[in-house]
């Protein structure tokens, strides 16, 4: 146990994430990318057209992996915050704060998407049904954690109040769920559950795909946007001058000249 | 932590959150104006939603609960800001933790004092709310009930949301921004009570949903305030 929790502290450290995460991150995006072409191949042209609602299923390939990343980032943004404040882990920290841009973008899509698929079944772009509300709600919950870490000019004070609303939101969001469920409700229940799918394999498997596309799609940016945020808040550290190979006595004669590559 | 579960704890715990409480309210009741800026503030929207929806009274009626509600909730939440400011630009909440005292029990005299004074403040506006929309004074119960209920939640709230923006210059609106969203289960079961007692259905359901949640917040609120505060006054 002390072996591990010694080899975390040891991955965390700003110096050695930044030597790991960038062959993560080029994987992660490679492979993302990869997967995406993949799924969306299957899910767009091999697939078959769905008896009931035609073409217009599909969407289902970008919204319900959009739809699934948005919550489960927010959970992410909330284990991470309970890691900065407990252990005060400075990388946790940037996690959070990390993840809330790419988790309000995902909650976008899935708004967007669900609109577009909404016109043509249900005949409106919108309705006040329960899962379309908890979700506008939670990309609001995104942006309140967005523009509070922004209103601090202290960066890691930030963080932290950042990772407290996330914490709090968590604790929300299912209450907010099920309030708005009692409300009103028009959007199917589940289709696949952890036990078994009610969806045919052929339709299924582009699906499954398109799921890990964008969880490995969040792991990159993840990894870039922390690896951008780590060098601004360490920058004049000796580790990021070696890191990214600034040679400060050249810097001081030509500083236009240093290359910086990230 | 042995004296945790003393009685002597217990009585100390009560005598710093009486105290707080106090001390809070009369600060709040030696400016009336206070008291009554969010009174005026909630009356003008009522009557903005009347412009707004037009002189029928049919039409009125309809969205009436909803109006009266959105207005006293947004004069709360103006009066939210007040919560620590001016303890942390004097410097007052520095001292508190540095006499080493516990945090939570005046944590819960602050926002009882809010709520007592700023929350129920507005219970003078509802006479004048109801009769400007147009409700019908058998309402007049559940939306006592459903309003001590929602304000006494959002005191609560505003707590964890006043702790979260003390340090900042421009909080109040980003203070709307961070507990509007968390809001929303409160104003759901209030407005659910209202639309079945207008109806003539039981109003128990939405009414147990809406003191869960206040109670919930009630228990939760001043632990999560206290640590933000401690970090907020750390650094």
């Amino acid at each position: 146990m002390n072996k591990l929790w010694l080899y975390l502290n040891q991955l965390g450290s700003p110096p050695n994430f930044w030597r790991w995460s960038g062959p993560w991150m080029r994987v992660s995006f490679i492979l993302a990318l990869m997967l995406c072409g993949v799924g969306l191949y299957g899910g767009l042209v091999l697939a078959p057209m769905d008896y009931l609602q035609g073409e217009t299923f599909r969407i289902i390939y970008i919204h319900v992996p959009a739809a699934v990343s948005s919550m489960s980032i927010f959970v992410f943004m909330a284990v991470q915050g309970a890691a900065a404040l407990i252990w005060r882990i400075k990388i946790c920290e940037i996690f959070v704060i990390c993840a809330a841009p790419i988790g309000a973008m995902f909650t976008v899509l899935t708004l967007v998407t669900g609109m577009l698929w909404g016109k043509p079944t249900w005949g409106t772009y919108w309705t006040w049904d329960a899962r379309l509300t908890s979700e506008l709600v939670l990309l609001f919950l995104y942006l309140g954690v967005i523009a509070l870490y922004q209103s601090y000019s202290d960066l890691r004070a930030g963080a932290r109040a950042a990772s407290v609303l996330a914490i709090i939101g968590v604790v929300n969001v299912p209450i907010i769920h099920y309030s708005v469920q009692w409300w009103s409700t028009l959007h199917q229940g589940e289709t696949i559950t952890l036990t078994g799918s009610k969806m045919h394999a052929s339709m299924l498997w582009p699906l499954l795909v398109m799921f890990v596309a964008s969880k490995l799609y969040f792991l990159g940016s993840l990894l870039l946007r922390a690896r951008v945020t780590l060098i601004e808040q360490e920058s004049g550290k000796a580790w990021v001058r070696q890191a990214l190979s600034i040679d400060t006595s050249e810097a001081t004669n030509k500083p236009g000249q240093t290359s910086v590559s990230i | 932590m042995t004296s945790a579960r003393s009685p002597h704890f217990a009585s100390r715990w009560l005598q710093l959150l009486s105290t707080a409480l106090i001390h809070e309210l009369r600060q709040r009741l030696r400016q009336p104006s206070q008291l009554l800026h969010p009174i005026g503030f909630a009356v003008l929207v009522a009557l903005l939603f009347g412009f707004a929806v037009g002189p029928q009274p049919e039409k009125l009626t309809l969205v009436a609960p909803a109006a009266l509600f959105i207005a006293l909730l947004l004069a709360t939440f103006l009066s939210m800001e007040l919560l620590f400011s001016s303890d942390f630009e004097d410097g007052t909440l520095d001292a508190l933790s540095a006499s080493g005292r516990e945090l939570v029990p005046i944590l819960y005299g602050k926002a009882l004092a809010f709520w007592l004074a700023q929350g129920l403040s507005l219970l003078l506006a509802l006479p004048l709310l109801m009769v400007l929309l147009n409700i019908s004074v058998s309402l007049a119960p559940v939306l006592i009930f459903t309003f001590v209920m929602v304000s006494l939640g959002l005191s609560f709230l505003g707590l964890i949301g006043s702790a979260l923006t003390v340090r900042l210059r421009a909080g109040a609106m980003l203070l709307m921004l961070l507990i509007l969203p968390q809001a929303v289960p409160l104003l759901i079961f209030s407005l659910g009570a209202i639309n079945a007692a207008q109806l003539g259905d039981s109003t128990a359901a939405p009414l147990f949903y809406l003191s869960a949640v206040t109670l919930a917040l009630f228990v939760l609120a001043p632990l999560a305030a206290k640590g933000v505060l401690s970090q907020a006054i750390g650094d």
